[in-house]
Parts: structure tokens; C-alpha cells; sequence
């Protein structure tokens, strides 16, 4: 019980994080079909972005500025880079971001320098919140919980209850209706791309400090948000939050597993001499596949169900 | 999103395919004197991994520019080729495997066409972005599977080998780099002509069907699932080809070989190259080759070149080198070359200016912030202090007169290509 | 195939044009071979500067009688391929000496690529100075004569921080956590093989071996050595994988001490920060804290010239002023010679005694175990002068663990020219 209430906690504030980079990117990807490589390097931005203003003025100032200015260099990208490459086609657009991705990395080593920076958790956020069978939970956990909760209610809002939002859902699924409609679909696309960068740049200011801020951070979690976006189903919200949390669980969870296929067969008898390949596969635990489990997962779902969780279109 | 739907045609210049023995000729020519004029050992060992990548290009090349199909993660056949072929290389040693060195690359491709058939037939069931993200994430396993298994993949040290085993075959070991430069020079021209044979096959032409109208070449009757298998599971036998070759060339193979920043390699040269025109991909192995072994002796800002070479190739010559080559082939056949000359050398020049500046610029930021402020160093013999304003302003100043001159280059060029190309369309219509 | 007598002439020929050229120039030079662009090069520049000063101090004091050492920074990615085609370049420019340190699959393939080449180059030998790889088969199974390890290797550390850590009476239940990699494992097993035989009454409560830099959250790892009761985790994780694990640690309170091999490792003490104070030890072949006198005036020099670096590895200097001696001793600049020289050679330090033991190349030296806490100007223990990463937090001495107590038996069987 200790250990499944503790796992579920730390499950859910994983997850969260997760949600919170890969929401910008399921937009990004859902309407304008680009697989935006960079979009964990917007998380690095923000991340560095915060710490710099943090230590200049402080927290919570970089809390709002920082993400706004990931958004404003994500909307420029669009605007200058992007939307040239578009005519050509998805792939150069993914290839486009593939080369971004490459520097934003060195710019942050040329400006930062190549170790992690000191970018710490602000002291108000630093105690403890309760104590659940003597572990700690810690306040920033917290807070990292309520920052992307109050994000995905405003998303909902913004995306249901506006104008903006409404033209953006139907550019979602008919991107040609909406443009006869006489919307301005490429300043949509640019405010998409923008919103979805400062998004990632959220995830940077609250997650950087939370995890570490160094110029690796980016390549890190690259991966594992596109397995997000893909597991929840192209152009659902809901379906990267449940991807999220699924995710977040599974690999704290099974980080909690030693079983492995030798114990599994065990009781039939069935056992491989150690030092051999099949002697390290039936010895391999859960726990210590626990990182690469989300991969697999994606795999067997593009297999099985290329639609994703909860989309309404083959990926 | 259809990954490779937009990929266009295969673009091809008639008038030399008259003259395809005499290209291929040349270039087994070019094979076989090129260690004449660069004989030291680095210059070998760049060549023969600039051969080595030369195949792994083309291959990855019949998926995205033959089949629209885009991998995240073609290094799994080539690095899983490597390991097979290293561990060939260690039986043959222990005398369990009677095969002459030369023919190891075969084993690579044996098992990189294994694997191929394997993963294969699951995964290119679907085209397009489904199909990118399950190798993706293929990769991702097998490369996490690389470091669990140390009993196969070695570990981190990776496998080590040793190529000098079994009988001299007329005197040659495979000891010195330049007989395994010749063999590998061998093995590219071999699977060169193989490749380029198979673009010329049945399976070839439905393959780039396949690509251009998955639904038009399903209802002719082609079952699109199997036209791709196909192509994939041959695609993995050249990728292990250059896998066994790696090995061969460097003797040992560590997970870095079916890591995702090789498969990013891959997609990069070829995309560089040009993945439309046969070839392109040799002029993008040959081009990356150069970048990541020699480039970053020179410079350490060779990452942020390399990205902004690639960004500049996708923004403004998305058909990569090779087309932008066979576009000037164009215009030379039919004359109007004597009215390009000038515009161009002036944009080259201007090109250069621009692009020294910009290039001293660069390397003072990346001096100043490994030194932390201040120090000198000398380019070209011209001494740099970094403390003094004054260097900067003049690096500024020579990148804005050159950035100026380009852009009128530029304009000037412009309208003398589209004028060319107008008259060319009106000839042909 | 050349006859013998004019394959034996050529190669006399080339030890005379290489002897030649170095009595012409009197200059040696070293191949530093380590990432210098890329992720880690923030690890290799240190590295490069450190032992470009060390260099420097070899020509003042002219400890190699007469000869000019000087080091050439090679950029190999931290790759094994790079590497290889870096060494390449390396032989091409005539250089025959190479050292590198970072990650040991880069050491086992130059190692590997330096004895094939010596084999099939007589004449042209290369020596490899390995001043950080840490994997015991360099100096075992893959042993050669012409590498040189000046770290104590992984089973050494082990052994040492065994030792010690067996005093303790208090320690009841350990948990191991590692990288999943041959490293991570070959730590795993060290430690459950030396505490059996040193302390059988430790409990190992947990043993966990998790892929190498993937793990993103740590919270889930720190939940479970909290649910088994440890009281000490004895990990040789690196980089981020050990920064994230201590950070989860402090933020889930769980009160354990962390026996690492790279806690002092650079920028993971920045990293870390204040949760790793008293909590965070490493076992090192010395720290800038181990009362010193010369090295105690490097480390300040250093400082002054390169603000944002520290003088990081105590060994770089014995590596450095070793092959100075043996340079002289030999009185020659040919590798062979100074190979000769080096193996077996023992040298006084201000740290005690230290040899390259000849039948394996390994360094034989004195270790440290050291504590992570807040500087002396920031109001930690007197003895801390010195912090890491300028953050304000260094480590101070708990143990010296004697040169003969990490010694290992060695399988290595080496053939000597």
C-alpha cells in the first residue's frame, strides 16, 4: 500500500510534466502535420530562459516572461523559417526543425556554457508539503501538479469557449474549409507554433529546475514526447493527457517490479546459463527495462491501433 | 501526414544516360587512383568511410527517395550487420567459420536483410508517419538492447576484432588501411551498380509508384504492403553490406553504430544530397563524411556549421545538391551557360566575403566563451584580440559588405536564371 | 614481402629518422584525445587545459631533461569510430604519444587499435596514456605494453571504498543502483562480492541496474530504496544519472548516504547543490582539499588562469611528471625507451609513494575518501579551502586508504618487446 500510494504520487507528477511538453506539441503535430523535432529544445529555452531571469529578478517574474518569450521565438521560427519550407512539403518542414534542433543546442552551450547551470526550486516552494509513511512530498511537486492542471483547464477553455479556439479546432480537421472560410490560416498556423513553443517553455521553467537544466536536457526527453503524442492519437488533448499519465505510471511502476522472465518460468524448470544472451534475457527485470517500456508500448500500438488512444485518424 | 508523398519525381537527365558506361567506368577509375593523390593514413581512413557511408546513403535512399519512406532508425540494420560481421570476423579467427575476409561484408548483409525481413513486414504495413515512428522506436529498443546484452553487443567497450586472420589471399592481409580502402572501394562499386540496377527492375519502378500514389498502384493491382517489405528487407541487406564493411574498416563495433544519431546521419546525407536523383546520396555521404571527420579537427563550431549548411539546403534547395547540379546540366546542354558565368562568380565572390566574416565571427564567439572574456588567437596568420572591439567591428563590417553584395549577386543572378528558364519552357512546350 | 634484411634496414632507418627528429627538436608531444565539441566537451576542455598547464610546469622546472613536453588537443566525440579516425590523424602527424580518459569504450578501442598498430608497425610504436577509463580488463584480459592507467581501476575503487565502509558499524543495509551498462554491472558485482567478504552481516536490500541516461524521474527509484530500509546506497553513477538521483533523494527526505564514484565528477557538484551536503562521498585518487604544498600552488595558479575551471584531476600530475622522469631516465623521446622506463617505475609524490606496477601498467597509488561539504568561507569545516564548480561546496578527507589495500591481482599477460 506504502508503495503503491507513493508510486501513484510520483506517477501523476511525472506524467503531468509529460503533458505539459508533449500538449504543445500534439497541437503543432495534429494541424500542421509537423513532427517538430525541436520542440524539446523550446523546453531547454525555457528552462535556461527562467533560470537567467530568475537570477536577475527572480521566480515568479520568469514564471510569466519566460514561456512568453520561448512562444514569441517559436512564432518567429514559424514565420521566417517554417512557413518558406512548408510549400516543399512535411518532410523538409521535419527536417527544418531537425536542423533547429541542432542550434538551439549549441547557441545554449555558446551562451550558458556546456555544464548545468544552478537553477534551483525558489525557496517558498522548497519545504515539504505532508508526509505520507514518512516520505516527504515536496511543495514544488506540488505546484508542479496545480501549474499543469490550471494549464490543461485553460487550454479546454481557450480552445472551446473562444473564437481563436474554435477556428483552430476546425483548422484541426479541415484545414481547407477553414481557409475558404476566409480565416488566415498561416497566421493561425504561426499562433499555433508560437502558443506551442511558450507551452514547452512552461514545461522548461517548472520542470527545469525540478529535474536539471544543462544543454542534454533537450535530447533527454526528445523521444519520449513524440511516444506521448502518438499513444494519445493525433489531434486530442485528452488523449496525449491520458497518454501522459499512462506513461508516467508505467514507468514508475515498473521501476518497482524485480520480475523478469526467469522468475517467470522458474517453477517450469526453464533456465539459461548466465553470461549467455538468453541467460541476460531471462534475467532482465522489469525494473531495469522500466525507460525503454514506453517505446514498446508505442510500437505495439502504431501495430494495433495506428489511430492512438483517442484519435480520430490514423497517425 | 504521407511522409514521402510530396517527395516529387524521380528527376533524370537524359542525354548522359547515353554515356552510363563511360560514367561508371570513370568513376571505378576515380576509385581506384584516389589513394595516389592522397596517400596519407587519415586521407585513407576518411575515403574509405566516405565509401562506407557512400552505400549506407543509398540505402537508406531506396526507402525515403525510391519508396517515400521515412526512417528514424536505419542505423539498427547497418549497426546490427557490424555486430554480426565483427563476431564473423572473431569466429573466423577461432577457426569455426572457413570464409575469406573479403566476403565478411556479405555476412552483414545476410543478417542487416535478416532483420530487414524481420521488423520489416510488421512495420511497413503502414506508410507515412506510422511508419516513421515505429522505427523510431525500433531504434530506440534495439539500442537499449545494445547496452542490456554485454554477452552479444559487448557492452559498453563494444566487440573488438582482429581483420588480419586466415590465409593471405596473394599476399594481401587487410593489415594496412590502403588494402582495406581497395576492398571497400570494391564492395561500393559492387553495391552501387546493384542498387542502381534494382531502380531499373519491375519492383523498382512499382516501388516508386508505391510512393508517388499508394491508392493508383493498389488498384492496378500491386499490393503496396509487399512492394514495401520488399524494398525494406533489400534496403536492410545494403544497409548491413556498409555495416560489415564498418566493421572491417574499424575492427571493433560499439552501440554507438545502431544508435539514433548514426540513423540521423543517414537521413541527413541522403537528404543533403538529394534524395530525387540517384547519385544524390553519394554526393551527401561524401559531404557529411567530410564534415564529421575532418571538419571537426579544424573547428570546433563544426556542429553549428553542419546545421546551418543542412537548414540552408532544406530552405532554399529542397532537391538537395544533385538537383541543384542537374538543373545547371540543363542549362549548359542547351547553351545559355556563357550567360550564367558572370553572375555566378560574382555570387561566389561575394558568397566568400560574406561567409568569412560571418566564419570570424563565429569562431570569436565560440573563443570568448570557452575562455571566459579576453585572449587573442591568429587566423590565417592575422592576429585577433578578443578584448578589442575593434576585431569585431571589422568581422561585422566585412559579413554586412559581403551579406550586401551577395544579396544584389543574388537579384542579379535571379533574373537571368528565370529569364533562361522561361525560354527553355517556351522551347519545350 | 620484403627480404628481411631490407625490411630490418627500413626499420633501422626509421628509428634513426625518428631519433634524429627528436634530438633536432627536443620537443614530445602528446595527443590528447577527448570530446572537445559536443555534450561532454565541457569535460574535455578542462582536461585539456589542465594538462596543457601541467606541460608548462614540466618545461619551467625542465624535469625531462631538456625535452619540451607539449599537448595537442584532438577531438574524438566521445566516440569510439572518432576516436579511431582521429588517431589516425594523430600517426599521420607524426605524434606517438596519445592519452585520453573519457568513457571506456573510447579507451578499449584506442587500446585496442594502439596494439594492433605497434604489431603491425614495428618501428612506428605509439604508448597510450589512459588517465581515466576505468574498466579493469584494460589492465587485465586486454592488457598490453604500451598502455599505461594512472586512475585506479573500477574493482581498486571498490575495494578501497569497501574497506572503509566496513569500519562503520552503523551501516546494517545497502542498496545498489547503477547504469546499466558494463560499468554500472561490473560495480554492481565488485561491491556485492567485497562486502560478502568483509562485512557478511550487511544486508544487501536492493540491487538495481537502470539504462544509461534515460531515466528522467527518479522519484520511483528513491521510493523503493526508501520501502527496503537502506541506510547507505553505493552507486557509480555519472553525469545527470547520479545529479537527479541525489536531487530525488533530498526532495523525498530520505536520509542515506551515497558512496559514489563521481560525486565530485565535473559540474555535478554545481548540479547537486546544497541537497548533497554531508550525505554525498566520493572515492578518489585525491581532492583539492588533501593538505599539499605544490599542489595546493597549481591548484591556486590554475585557478587564477582559467576562473571557471578547477584543477581536477590529482593524477594528471603524476602522469605527467612520471613520463617526464622516464623521458629522462631513458634519454630518449622514443616510445619503446620511455615505455621501458615507465613499466614498473616508482615515484615519490606528495601523496606517498606511487607505481606503475610492470606487470599490468596499473597505477598503484594511495586513495581518498572524501565527503561532500559547504566551504570554509561559507561557513563549512575548516579544512574545505577549496570548493568545486565554484559553487561553494568541496569535499573534505574521511579516510586515506593506503596504496596496498586496492591493489588487485592481475590476470594480465603481457608480452614485452
Amino acid at each position: 500500500m506504502e508503495f503503491f500510494l507513493i508510486s501513484m504520487l510520483n506517477g501523476v507528477t511525472y506524467g503531468l510534466l509529460l503533458f505539459m511538453l508533449s500538449s504543445g506539441l500534439t497541437l503543432i503535430f495534429s494541424m500542421m502535420g509537423v513532427l517538430n523535432f525541436a520542440h524539446a529544445s523550446f523546453y531547454m529555452l525555457g528552462a535556461y530562459f527562467a533560470y537567467q531571469i530568475s537570477v536577475k529578478i527572480g521566480f515568479w517574474p520568469a514564471l510569466v516572461i519566460a514561456p512568453l518569450a520561448v512562444g514569441a521565438i517559436g512564432m518567429l521560427v514559424e514565420r521566417y523559417g517554417l512557413r518558406k519550407v512548408h510549400k516543399y512539403g512535411h518532410v523538409p518542414e521535419l527536417l527544418f526543425t531537425f536542423g533547429l534542433a541542432y542550434l538551439i543546442e549549441e547557441a545554449v552551450h555558446l551562451i550558458w556554457g556546456r555544464s548545468a547551470v544552478d537553477y534551483r526550486v525558489p525557496a517558498e516552494l522548497s519545504g515539504s508539503l505532508f508526509k505520507i509513511y514518512g516520505t516527504a512530498f515536496p511543495e514544488y511537486r506540488g505546484f508542479m501538479m496545480l501549474v499543469s492542471v490550471l494549464m490543461l483547464v485553460s487550454l479546454y477553455l481557450v480552445l472551446t469557449r473562444t473564437r481563436i479556439g474554435l477556428v483552430i479546432q476546425a483548422a484541426l480537421t479541415h484545414p481547407d474549409t477553414v481557409e475558404a472560410l476566409g480565416h488566415n490560416v498561416p497566421r493561425v498556423f504561426m499562433l499555433v507554433f508560437g502558443g506551442g513553443c511558450a507551452l514547452a517553455g512552461l514545461a522548461g521553467v517548472i520542470g527545469g529546475n525540478a529535474l536539471v537544466t544543462e544543454p542534454g536536457m533537450a535530447l533527454s526527453l526528445g523521444a519520449i514526447m513524440f511516444v506521448v503524442v502518438v499513444l494519445g492519437g493525433l489531434g486530442s488533448l485528452a488523449g496525449a493527457f491520458i497518454a501522459s499519465l499512462l506513461i508516467g505510471l508505467l514507468q514508475t511502476f515498473a521501476v518497482g517490479f524485480d520480475g523478469s522472465l526467469g522468475r517467470l518460468f522458474a517453477p517450469l524448470g526453464i533456465s539459461f546459463p548466465s553470461g549467455t544472451f538468453l541467460g541476460e534475457l531471462w534475467g532482465l527485470t522489469i525494473s531495469s527495462a522500466a525507460p525503454v517500456l514506453p517505446y514498446v508500448l508505442m510500437v505495439l500500438m502504431l501495430i494495433f491501433r495506428p489511430r492512438g488512444l483517442l484519435g480520430t485518424r490514423d497517425v | 501526414m504521407s511522409a514521402g508523398a510530396n517527395l516529387g519525381t524521380t528527376i533524370r537527365f537524359r542525354p548522359l544516360n547515353v554515356g552510363r558506361y563511360f560514367l561508371w567506368g570513370s568513376f571505378a577509375l576515380v576509385l581506384a587512383v584516389l589513394p595516389l593523390f592522397f596517400s596519407a593514413g587519415f586521407a585513407i581512413t576518411m575515403m574509405s568511410q566516405m565509401g562506407i557511408f557512400i552505400i549506407a546513403a543509398l540505402a537508406y535512399n531506396m526507402l525515403l527517395g525510391e519508396t517515400g519512406l521515412l526512417s528514424f532508425g536505419h542505423a539498427v540494420y547497418t549497426g546490427l550487420g557490424s555486430y554480426f560481421a565483427i563476431h564473423a570476423l572473431n569466429w573466423i579467427a577461432a577457426g569455426t567459420l572457413p570464409l575469406p575476409v573479403a566476403l565478411v561484408p556479405l555476412v552483414g548483409g545476410l543478417f542487416g536483410l535478416l532483420f530487414g525481413l524481420l521488423f520489416g513486414y510488421i512495420i511497413t504495413k503502414k506508410a507515412g508517419t506510422t511508419f516513421a515512428m515505429i522505427t523510431l522506436g525500433i531504434g530506440e529498443m534495439v539500442f537499449a538492447a545494445s547496452l542490456m546484452f554485454p554477452s552479444f553487443f559487448g557492452g559498453e567497450g563494444g566487440i573488438s576484432a582482429n581483420r588480419v586472420v586466415g590465409k593471405p589471399f596473394l599476399g594481401i592481409t587487410y593489415g594496412p588501411a590502403i588494402q582495406v580502402y581497395y576492398l571497400i572501394a570494391l564492395w561500393t562499386f559492387v553495391a552501387m551498380i546493384a542498387m542502381f540496377a534494382l531502380t531499373r527492375t519491375p519492383l523498382g519502378r512499382v516501388a516508386n509508384a508505391v510512393r508517388d500514389n499508394p491508392e493508383r498502384a493498389e488498384f492496378i493491382g500491386y499490393n503496396t504492403h509487399i512492394v514495401r517489405f520488399l524494398m525494406f528487407a533489400l534496403s536492410g541487406f545494403f544497409a548491413g553490406i556498409a555495416g560489415g564493411l564498418s566493421a572491417i574498416n574499424f575492427e571493433i563495433v560499439s552501440a554507438e553504430s545502431v544508435g539514433a544519431q548514426r540513423s540521423g546521419g543517414m537521413l541527413l546525407a541522403a537528404y543533403i544530397g538529394g534524395v530525387g536523383v540517384f547519385f544524390g546520396p553519394v554526393i551527401g555521404a561524401i559531404i557529411f563524411t567530410f564534415f564529421l571527420v575532418a571538419m571537426s579537427n579544424m573547428t570546433k563550431a563544426w556542429l553549428l556549421y553542419l546545421g546551418l549548411f543542412f537548414m540552408a539546403i532544406v530552405m532554399f534547395a529542397p532537391g538537395g545538391i544533385a538537383s541543384v547540379i542537374l538543373m545547371n546540366l540543363r542549362v549548359w546542354k542547351a547553351g545559355f551557360m556563357n550567360r550564367l558565368w558572370k553572375p555566378y562568380a560574382a555570387l561566389a565572390s561575394a558568397g566568400v566575403i560574406a561567409l568569412g566574416g560571418f566564419v570570424a565571427i563565429v569562431e570569436m564567439t565560440y573563443k570568448l566563451s570557452d575562455s571566459g572574456g579576453g585572449g587573442a588567437f591568429s587566423v590565417f596568420g592575422i592576429p585577433i584580440d578578443l578584448a578589442k572591439p575593434l576585431s569585431w567591428i571589422v568581422a561585422g563590417l566585412v559579413l554586412a559588405v559581403g551579406g550586401f553584395l551577395y544579396r544584389r549577386a543574388w537579384v542579379a543572378m535571379k533574373r537571368e536564371w528565370d529569364d533562361i528558364q522561361s525560354i527553355l519552357a517556351e522551347r519545350a512546350t | 614481402m620484403m627480404p628481411r634484411a631490407l625490411r630490418s634496414l627500413a626499420v633501422a632507418a626509421a628509428l634513426a629518422a625518428a631519433s634524429f627528429a627528436a634530438n633536432a627538436q627536443q620537443v614530445l608531444k602528446i595527443a590528447y584525445i577527448d570530446p572537445l565539441s559536443g555534450p561532454f566537451a565541457n569535460v574535455g576542455e578542462a582536461g585539456l587545459k589542465q594538462f596543457q598547464y601541467l606541460a608548462d610546469q614540466v618545461n619551467q622546472k625542465n624535469l625531462a631533461g631538456g625535452v619540451k613536453f607539449e599537448v595537442v588537443g584532438f577531438d574524438n566525440k566521445t566516440s569510439p569510430q572518432e576516436s579511431l579516425n582521429v588517431l589516425k590523424k594523430v600517426i599521420d602527424s607524426g605524434i606517438r604519444y596519445i592519452m585520453q580518459g573519457n568513457g571506456s569504450s573510447v579507451a578499449i578501442a584506442l587500446s585496442d587499435a594502439v596494439q594492433k598498430h605497434n604489431e603491425r608497425n614495428p618501428g612506428k610504436e605509439l604508448v597510450y596514456l589512459n588517465y581515466a577509463a576505468v574498466d579493469p580488463v584494460l589492465t587485465n584480459e586486454k592488457c598490453h605494453f604500451h598502455h599505461f592507467r594512472f586512475d585506479a581501476n573500477s574493482d581498486m575503487k571498490m575495494e578501497a571504498l569497501t574497506t572503509f565502509l566496513a569500519q562503520d558499524k552503523n551501516i546494517k543495509k545497502v542498496y545498489l543502483i547503477n547504469q546499466n551498462y558494463s560499468f554500472g554491472q561490473a560495480v554492481t558485482k565488485a561491491a556485492k562480492a567485497d562486502l560478502a567478504r568483509k562485512r557478511p552481516d550487511i544486508q544487501i536490500v536492493g540491487d538495481d541496474l537502470h539504462p544509461l541516461g534515460q531515466v528522467k524521474d527518479f522519484a520511483p527509484y528513491v521510493a523503493k530504496i526508501k520501502a527496503s530500509g537502506a541506510d547507505t546506497v553505493i552507486t557509480g553513477n555519472w553525469g545527470t544519472d547520479m545529479t537527479l538521483l541525489v536531487k530525488a533523494a533530498k526532495d523525498a527526505g530520505l536520509n542515506v548516504n551515497f558512496y559514489t564514484y563521481y560525486g565530485g565528477g565535473l559540474g555535478s557538484v554545481a548540479a547537486m547543490g546544497d541537497s548533497a551536503i554531508g550525505k554525498v562521498k566520493q572515492i578518489t585518487e585525491w581532492h583539492a582539499n588533501v593538505p599539499t604544498k605544490d599542489t595546493d600552488r597549481m591548484v591556486n595558479e590554475f585557478k587564477k588562469k582559467n576562473p571557471d575551471l578547477d584543477y581536477y584531476y590529482g593524477r594528471a600530475g603524476t602522469l605527467m611528471f612520471m613520463l617526464a622522469q622516464a623521458v629522462k631516465q631513458a634519454k630518449s623521446t622514443e616510445p619503446n625507451a620511455v615505455a621501458k622506463a615507465l613499466s614498473g617505475m616508482k615515484m615519490e609524490t606528495e601523496l606517498g609513494q606511487v607505481e606503475m606496477r610492470a606487470a599490468d601498467h596499473q597505477m598503484i597509488q594511495p586513495l581518498y575518501i572524501s565527503t561532500l561539504q559547504k566551504q570554509a568561507s561559507k561557513g563549512g569545516p575548516k579544512e574545505v579551502k577549496y570548493d568545486a564548480d565554484n559553487s561553494g561546496l568541496g569535499f573534505a578527507t574521511d579516510a586515506r586508504i593506503e596504496a596496498y589495500v586496492s591493489a588487485q591481482p592481475t590476470s594480465c599477460n603481457m608480452k614485452k618487446p
